[in-house]
């Protein structure tokens, strides 16, 4: 279908961050005018945030909604927040879809996950008026495409950041330097990965640096011989996972008791085994990683909207996103986050980026839906349904 | 005047038992034919359309690709063997622990234990599922309690969380009440005197085990063993938190397709599998009496 | 029996009973694990969880949902499985095996199964997930408990009695509930506290019913995938057990050795 070549190129333009923010009205117009309006583009906005419905319904990835900050937001605004925990991105649009759509007020997704929404008429347009904090945004996350659509924005970038290679320093006490390390025959057994289908991503990655015939170029927009290769890959380092992960805190055991060795995982396992004194340490390899880049969307028929803007406006305050940059280890859309990251922790800000200019934004292949259609518009290339089946193949 | 009235009405109503019967069996039959039967139908319904792979919705025409796609792709071949494969092992162990358990509750133990015992049979239903889950995975992760034992015992230290091993440990602790009691209430239906009668009539007490006691407690164990089956066979926590990287159940499938994957029409299929699965087991279970002992 | 099998047996129920707490205990230990994350020998103990589960607005909201749930789930339950045990053992009719069958249909098919079609069906005819839901998805198999242990009740009841009331004149509803009533009681009252712990430790049905709403289960799972709060989810176990030590005393009390069967959904 057309629009899926557009939104196709919607996604591959926000995800490798190549344009610079002049360039991105523009691509994001056309594409927009071709795949269609998204169903809830012409709803309404609320002009004055008024008083908080006294409560709020999350959809949020762990540790996105920590006691450290949501008390105070509570205790502020009165607003009681209920928290789902979600996994994936793919739990997420349906736990959106699922619940009715009347359950949730806010949704924390990933790139992937937010056309999905927007199209899928889940999530309506935010009145950026009113969470006047994303001003301070980096400029590159203020209208991204991944969120924004004909220039109305259904979302309010939050945070984003690598996935990590997580590694025991009593297995390694040097940094591997390499992804291999998940594929080395040596550790089986040692080894866990998330159990969700974008991992193939992370494979298709590691071989565009190791087998160059293959041209990968995009580790999302895979031609089945590519996809093949990558799923090939999986399926022989199948014998080497210990655990595929479901939820963070199995990756977190399953360090703190030395039963895996190295793992890909998020910063947040790292920093919550450092805490408990798990010599334990993470890296970004040479071959790179992939990433997420975080919004919170509103829901369609958000039951809470007044909390649910009252929340947008206090996670996008400089406070909110430093703690929830340190805490997770990820890097804040709000450039102010920069100097309370480095009061909370020193040296935090440059340990999560949160100065690093655009460049490094752009190292990050993060998450996006892979579509049949390529870049280059030949459709050839292997969609997302294909990639769930391949990934219930590889698990067995 | 009122109690005229109410005494006539009832004797109407004696003197046409199926309108007290329509009056007293109605609101319930209602509940389960509306809600619950209507849903299972609903289900299969559901089971026949797709999703849209951008958004996630479904899209309503009817099509019979869940079903080929179940039937032909190999990946879901072991995954419902692997499950069925897990909930024999679970029913059998739980059959081998209950059967002299329950035989020692209701034939040897004085009243005063019996009650005790029966109390703490019962105790861990009270107690959190997913913390009694959690609590094995503390007992046998490599630095659990169970490694510790062995290390100071000088025993040699197992590693058996997240394993097959594990899943068949944790299901069989979790679901041995459910076979526990319908076991008892068996072998305490079976009365002294019958095997009395057994013994002087000369038979060993293997026989009498055999002949006499067995067939007596049977309908019991498949009673028991209906929960056992079902109860593996539709868990997905279970493997989700212990299993180890082949730990895909039917259960986690449904849960997969459903959740994660927002499929949930592919999950209808899955989940139709188990329903026959546990159809074929309910028709047996039937033929063997065991609704009776339930 | 030789009185060394006598002794062989006694051991083995021990050990049984033994491995039936051994997680019980885990549970309690772990509650005061200072570090939240747990490993054995525990290193550093604390009472601090205690507090935090205490002060925990998620966990008293997730507990009061629970405790709705349970209890409006228990009153369909005991309403609807009163009315079918006494309408099956009553009756004579053709289709009576297959409405027992259709009883036990929402414990003998997987747990999942219940959770997934209640959900499909709410999605179909465009009802909100919420409480009411919650309540739903748990009665369904929650009067399958209470028809288990009423229907036990009446099958050792002689139907002299009740025969008795209505020649001496009695009207059905003065039968009920004069006679069977009292002879039913704390058969009711078992199967009621029965359902409810089975509804207020429900997770698998309930993850599929219930809307952004945690109930205890769910919260606990939330807890658990966050691997944060780990031995507060201890504490709050251990809380619920010693609160529940008060109605299982009061069922075995009221069932005093009968059985009946538990089903865990």
């Amino acid at each position: 279908m057309n629009y899926q070549l557009l939104t196709r190129r919607v996604v591959v333009a926000s995800a490798m961050a190549l344009m610079a923010v002049t360039t991105l009205p523009a691509v994001t117009l056309s594409a927009g005018a071709a795949l269609g309006t998204p169903p809830t583009q012409g709803d309404g906005t609320l002009s004055s945030i008024g008083k908080g419905e006294g409560s709020l319904n999350l959809i949020a990835w762990e540790g996105y909604a920590q006691p450290q900050w949501v008390k105070p937001f509570t205790q502020q605004t009165g607003c009681q927040v209920n928290v789902k925990y979600a996994g994936s991105s793919s739990e997420m649009v349906s736990l959106m879809n699922h619940g009715g759509g009347h359950q949730y007020d806010l949704v924390s997704a990933s790139g992937d996950a937010d056309l999905r929404l927007i199209y899928g008429g889940d999530v309506r347009p935010v009145n950026m008026k009113l969470v006047p904090a994303t001003k301070n945004f980096h400029p590159f996350l203020q209208a991204p495409s991944f969120n924004t659509i004909n220039g109305v924005h259904y979302g309010v970038s939050y945070e984003f950041g690598p996935n990590v290679l997580l590694y025991s320093k009593t297995a390694y006490p040097k940094a591997p330097t390499s992804w291999s390390v998940i594929y080395n025959k040596a550790n089986k057994g040692k080894v866990t990965i998330p159990n969700n289908p974008i991992q193939i991503a992370d494979a298709a990655l590691y071989l565009s640096k190791t087998t160059p015939s293959l041209g990968i170029t995009d580790p999302y927009e895979l031609t089945q011989t590519q996809f093949n290769a990558a799923v090939a890959l999986l399926k022989a380092e199948h014998p080497l996972i210990k655990k595929y992960w479901d939820l963070a805190s199995q990756e977190i055991s399953l360090f703190q008791n030395g039963t895996t060795t190295v793992g890909a995982a998020w910063p947040y396992q790292t920093n919550t085994l450092v805490a408990a004194g798990a010599k334990v340490a993470d890296t970004i390899p040479s071959e790179g990683a992939t990433g997420w880049a975080d919004s919170w969307l509103l829901a369609t028929n958000a039951p809470h909207p007044n909390c649910a803007y009252k929340w947008m406006n206090y996670v996008s305050t400089p406070l909110v996103q430093a703690q929830e940059a340190l805490y997770f280890g990820e890097t804040p859309a709000n450039t102010q986050a920069c100097a309370f990251m480095n009061k909370l922790q020193k040296g935090g800000c440059a340990a999560y980026h949160a100065n690093a200019p655009e460049s490094y934004f752009a190292t990050i292949k993060f998450w996006k839906t892979p579509l049949p259609t390529c870049d280059n518009g030949q459709n050839n290339c292997v969609n997302f349904t294909q990639w769930q089946q391949a990934w219930t193949q590889i698990v067995g | 005047m009122f109690d005229q009235q109410q005494r006539e009405a009832g004797a109407a109503l004696w003197r046409r038992p199926w309108l007290r019967a329509v009056a007293t069996l109605s609101p319930p039959l209602l509940w389960f034919l509306v809600i619950y039967l209507a849903s299972l139908v609903a289900l299969l319904i559901t089971a026949f359309f797709q999703v849209d792979s951008l958004t996630g919705n479904i899209v309503y025409q009817w099509t019979g690709s869940n079903f080929s796609q179940l039937f032909t792709q190999s990946v879901y071949a072991t995954i419902i063997w692997r499950t069925i494969l897990m909930a024999v092992l679970v029913t059998v162990t739980d059959v081998i622990i209950a059967l002299p358990f329950a035989f020692f509750l209701a034939k040897v133990a004085s009243p005063r234990t019996r009650q005790w015992f029966i109390a703490l049979t019962l105790l861990p239903l009270w107690a959190s599922y997913l913390a009694k889950v959690y609590a094995w995975i503390n007992i046998l992760s490599d630095k659990g309690v169970l490694p510790d034992i062995e290390r100071t015992l000088g025993l040699p230290v197992t590693h058996l969380a997240y394993s097959t091993v594990a899943m068949w440990l944790v299901f069989s602790y979790l679901w041995l009440p459910f076979m526990i009691m319908p076991v008892y209430g068996a072998f305490e239906r079976v009365p002294d005197s019958l095997l009395e009668a057994s013994a002087d009539l000369g038979a060993r007490p293997w026989y009498t085990l055999r002949r006499v006691l067995w067939p007596l407690v049977f309908p019991g164990v498949v009673a028991g063993s209906i929960f056992t089956f079902s109860l593996t066979l539709g868990d997905f926590i279970t493997p989700l938190l212990i299993g180890g990287s082949n730990a895909n159940f039917i259960g986690n499938a449904i849960y997969d397709s459903a959740l994660n994957g927002g499929n949930l029409p592919f999950a209808a299929a899955l989940a139709f599998v188990s329903i026959a699965i546990m159809a074929v087991y309910l028709v047996v279970a039937r033929f063997f009496g065991a609704f009776e002992a339930l | 029996m030789t009185p060394l099998a006598t002794w062989v047996l006694r051991l083995f129920a021990v050990a049984v009973v033994a491995l039936l707490l051994a997680p019980l205990v885990i549970i309690v230990l772990f509650a005061f694990d200072r570090s939240n994350v747990q490993t054995f020998p525990i290193r550093s103990w604390s009472t601090q969880w205690f507090s935090v589960a205490w002060h925990d607005g998620a966990v008293r909201s997730a507990l009061w949902l629970s405790v709705k749930a349970g209890v409006g789930a228990t009153v369909i339950a005991l309403i609807l499985g009163v009315m079918v045990s006494v309408g099956i053992h009553r009756f004579r009719f053709f289709g009576r095996d297959v409405v027992s069958l259709l009883l036990v249909l929402p414990i003998a098919l997987p747990g999942i199964v219940t959770g997934l079609a209640l959900q499909s069906a709410f999605g179909l005819v465009a009802v909100q997930l919420s409480l009411t839901t919650i309540i739903i998805g748990h009665a369904t198999f929650c009067i399958v408990v209470v028809f288990n242990n009423v229907i036990a009740r009446l099958r050792r009841t002689p139907d002299s009695f009740m025969e008795a009331s209505s020649d001496l004149g009695a009207t059905p509803l003065q039968t009920f509930r004069y006679v069977t009533f009292p002879l039913l009681r704390t058969a009711i009252i078992a199967g009621g506290l029965l359902a409810f712990a089975l509804s207020f430790d429900e997770v698998i049905v309930t993850t599929f019913t219930a809307g952004a709403q945690n109930t205890l289960p769910l919260w606990i799972f939330g807890a658990i995938r966050l691997g944060q709060q780990l031995p507060e989810v201890n504490a709050v176990v251990v809380g619920v057990m010693v609160l529940t030590i008060i109605p299982i005393t009061l069922a075995a009390k009221l069932s005093n050795g009968e059985t009946s069967v538990k089903s865990p959904r």
